[in-house]
C-alpha cells in the first residue's frame, strides 16, 4: 500500500515536471513563431526593396540595349555627328581633367592641411558647384565671360571672345567637375597621417620634396579615382555648355549635346551615343571602385 | 650637448621645460598622457614651434625668440623615431631607409653601401625589398631606428620606440636599443611609459607633470619613484 502511495507520488512528480517542461515548450514556441516571422517578413520586404530599387536602375539601361540592334549601332558610329561629338567629348573633357588635376591639387592641399582666415567660405564656395542647376552654372559664366560679361568685356576689347567657342565647352566642365577632384583629393589629403609628412622633414626633405615623395604617392589612388569622377561628370556636362558654349557641331557640341540634338531627328544615332557613354560610365566606376579598395595601410 | 629652455601655451596648461642632455647621455622623459612629452620633442625637432624661449644643440641655437632663430625641421639634423614608426608604406624597407640620404642628395653608389651596412648591422637586409606595411612590429621598430641613424643625427629623439612591441620583444629590443644609442655618442631624450625602458636605458629622467618638470635625477633616484607614481 505504502509503496503503491510512494509510486504514485513518484509519477504525479514525474507527470507535473513533464508538464512544466511541455508548458515552457509551449509557451517557447509561442513566442518564437511571431518573432521568427516577423523576422522572415523584414527579410523579404528588405529583399523586395532591393529587387524593387535595382530594378528602377537596372530597366532603362537595360533598355537602351534592347532597344538598340549592334547593327545599328555599328552603322550609326560612322554618323559624322557622332564622331564629331565623340572625338569633341573626350577631347574637351581630357583636357578639363588635366585643367582640373593642375589647379585642384594644390587647391585641396592647402584645405586640407593649413587653416586660414575664411577657409570655411573658400570651402563651401569650391562646393557650389556640385549643388548649383547646371543652367545657371551656364548663365552664370555668360555674365562672367560672355561678350557683354565682366571678364568677357575687357578681353572682347582686346577682340577675344570665349562663349560660343570650344573654350567656352572647357571652361563650362572645369566649373561644373572642378568640385568632384578637390572634394576628393581633400578627402585623400587629409588621410595622409602627419606623422609621415613630420618623417620626411625630420629626414632632410624639404616641404615640396615631402610633397612630391610621399604626400602625394600615398594620397595618389583618391587622387585617380577623383580625376576619372570629374572626368566623367566632363563627358556627361550639358546645362552649362549648352546655355555657354552653344550646339554646333564640331566645334561645341559634345555628346550630351549631340544625343539632345540627335534626338530630333535620327533616333538610332542618340541611342549610339547613349550607349558610348552608358559604357564610358561603367568603366569609370569600376576603376573608382578598384582604386578606393587599394589603400596603403598605415605604418 | 642639448640646452632646452622653453615656454608654450597648450590647451589646458603652459609647458615650460628646462633642461640640459650633455653628448653621450640619454635623458628618459616620463609622464602621463597628455602631459607634453611628445609636444616637447616635437619643439626641439622644430616640427611645433614654443612661443618662447631657446634650444641650442651643441651651441648652435636652433631656435632662440629674442634673435627670431628658427632652423627647418630639415636642417637640424636630428634623428627623430616617432611612436608609430611613420614608414612610409608606399616605399620598401630599402627606400625607407634610403630616404633621408636621398634628400641630401648623395651617390647612388655610396647610399647603396651605406643603407646595406645599416640594414645588415639591423638584421633586415633579408627584408629589404618587402614593402614597410607589411613587416612585423619589430622590424619596423628597427627600420624606423636605422631610417633616423644613417643620416648620422647630431641628437635622438625616441617618442615611445617600445610600446607598439609585444612584452618579450620589448625587453630583446630594450637591451639592442641601448647599445645602439650609445654607439651614437649623441644627445638622446626617449619618452616612455615604463620605468624599465627608464632603469635600463636612462642615464637621466625626468618627471613631466601637466608641463612642468616635477622631478629630475639620476639613473639610481628612478627606481624610488616607482613606488608612488601610476605612469599608466
Amino acid at each position: 500500500m505504502a509503496s503503491n502511495q510512494a509510486d504514485i507520488s513518484r509519477f504525479d512528480e514525474r507527470s507535473l515536471v513533464e508538464l512544466v517542461n511541455h508548458e515552457h515548450e509551449t509557451l517557447g514556441k509561442a513566442i518564437c513563431i511571431p518573432s521568427m516571422t516577423r523576422e522572415v517578413a523584414l527579410k523579404v520586404g528588405l529583399a523586395l526593396l532591393l529587387t524593387l530599387a535595382m530594378t528602377f536602375i537596372a530597366l532603362p539601361v537595360v533598355a537602351l540595349f534592347l532597344k538598340s540592334p549592334l547593327d545599328t549601332i555599328l552603322r550609326s558610329l560612322h554618323d559624322p555627328m557622332v564622331m564629331d561629338a565623340l572625338r569633341l567629348s573626350l577631347t574637351t573633357s581630357t583636357l578639363t581633367t588635366s585643367i582640373v588635376v593642375l589647379m585642384g591639387t594644390p587647391v585641396a592641399y592647402v584645405s586640407a592641411r593649413f587653416h586660414y582666415f575664411g577657409k570655411d567660405m573658400a570651402d563651401s564656395l569650391i562646393d557650389l558647384p556640385v549643388i548649383m542647376p547646371p543652367a545657371v552654372a551656364g548663365i552664370a559664366l555668360l555674365m562672367a565671360f560672355g561678350r557683354m560679361g565682366i571678364v568677357g568685356h575687357y578681353l572682347n576689347a582686346f577682340g577675344i571672345s570665349i562663349a560660343f567657342t570650344t573654350l567656352a565647352v572647357i571652361i563650362a566642365q572645369v566649373f561644373v567637375s572642378s568640385p568632384f577632384y578637390i572634394r576628393q583629393a581633400r578627402t585623400s589629403f587629409e588621410d595622409v597621417d602627419l606623422a609621415f609628412e613630420n618623417a620626411a622633414r625630420t629626414l632632410g626633405a624639404s616641404r615640396v620634396y615631402t610633397f612630391f615623395h610621399v604626400i602625394l604617392p600615398i594620397a595618389m589612388n583618391g587622387l585617380i579615382s577623383g580625376a576619372i569622377m570629374a572626368f566623367a561628370r566632363s563627358l556627361g556636362e550639358f546645362g552649362a555648355t549648352i546655355m555657354f558654349a552653344g550646339n554646333f557641331q564640331g566645334r561645341t557640341q559634345t555628346m550630351p549635346l549631340a544625343i539632345y540634338t540627335a534626338m530630333q531627328g535620327d533616333l538610332d544615332v542618340s541611342l549610339c551615343l547613349a550607349i558610348i557613354l552608358v559604357a564610358i560610365s561603367f568603366v569609370v566606376i569600376v576603376l573608382v571602385k578598384t582604386l578606393t579598395r587599394r589603400v596603403y595601410k598605415k605604418c | 650637448m642639448l640646452e632646452i629652455n622653453v615656454k608654450k601655451r597648450l590647451r589646458d596648461f603652459d609647458l615650460q621645460v628646462k633642461l640640459d642632455v650633455a653628448r653621450g647621455k640619454t635623458l628618459m622623459l616620463v609622464g602621463d598622457n597628455g602631459c607634453g612629452k611628445t609636444t616637447l620633442l616635437n619643439l626641439v625637432a622644430g616640427l611645433d614651434n614654443p612661443d618662447e624661449g631657446r634650444i641650442a644643440l651643441d651651441g648652435r641655437a636652433l631656435y632662440d625668440s629674442e634673435s627670431k632663430t628658427n632652423v627647418p625641421p630639415e636642417a637640424r639634423g636630428i634623428g627623430y623615431v616617432f611612436q608609430s614608426y611613420a614608414l612610409f608604406p608606399h616605399m620598401s624597407v630599402y627606400d625607407n631607409v634610403a630616404f633621408g640620404l636621398r634628400t641630401r642628395r648623395m651617390a647612388a653608389g655610396e647610399i647603396k653601401i651605406l643603407v646595406k651596412d645599416h640594414l645588415e648591422a639591423a638584421g633586415l637586409w633579408e627584408i629589404r625589398k618587402a614593402k614597410a606595411a607589411d613587416i612585423s612590429g619589430g622590424q619596423k621598430q628597427r627600420v624606423a631606428l636605422a631610417r633616423a641613424l644613417i643620416i648620422e643625427p647630431r641628437l635622438l629623439l625616441l617618442d615611445e620606440p617600445l610600446s607598439a612591441l609585444d612584452v618579450r620583444k620589448q625587453a630583446a629590443m630594450r637591451d639592442e636599443l641601448r647599445e645602439t644609442i650609445h654607439a651614437c655618442a649623441v644627445p638622446c631624450i626617449i619618452v616612455t611609459h615604463d620605468l624599465r625602458d627608464v632603469a635600463c636605458m636612462g642615464d637621466q629622467a625626468c618627471l613631466l607633470e601637466r608641463g612642468k618638470l616635477a622631478l629630475q635625477g639620476g639613473a639610481e633616484e628612478i627606481l624610488s619613484w616607482g613606488l608612488g607614481m601610476n605612469l599608466k
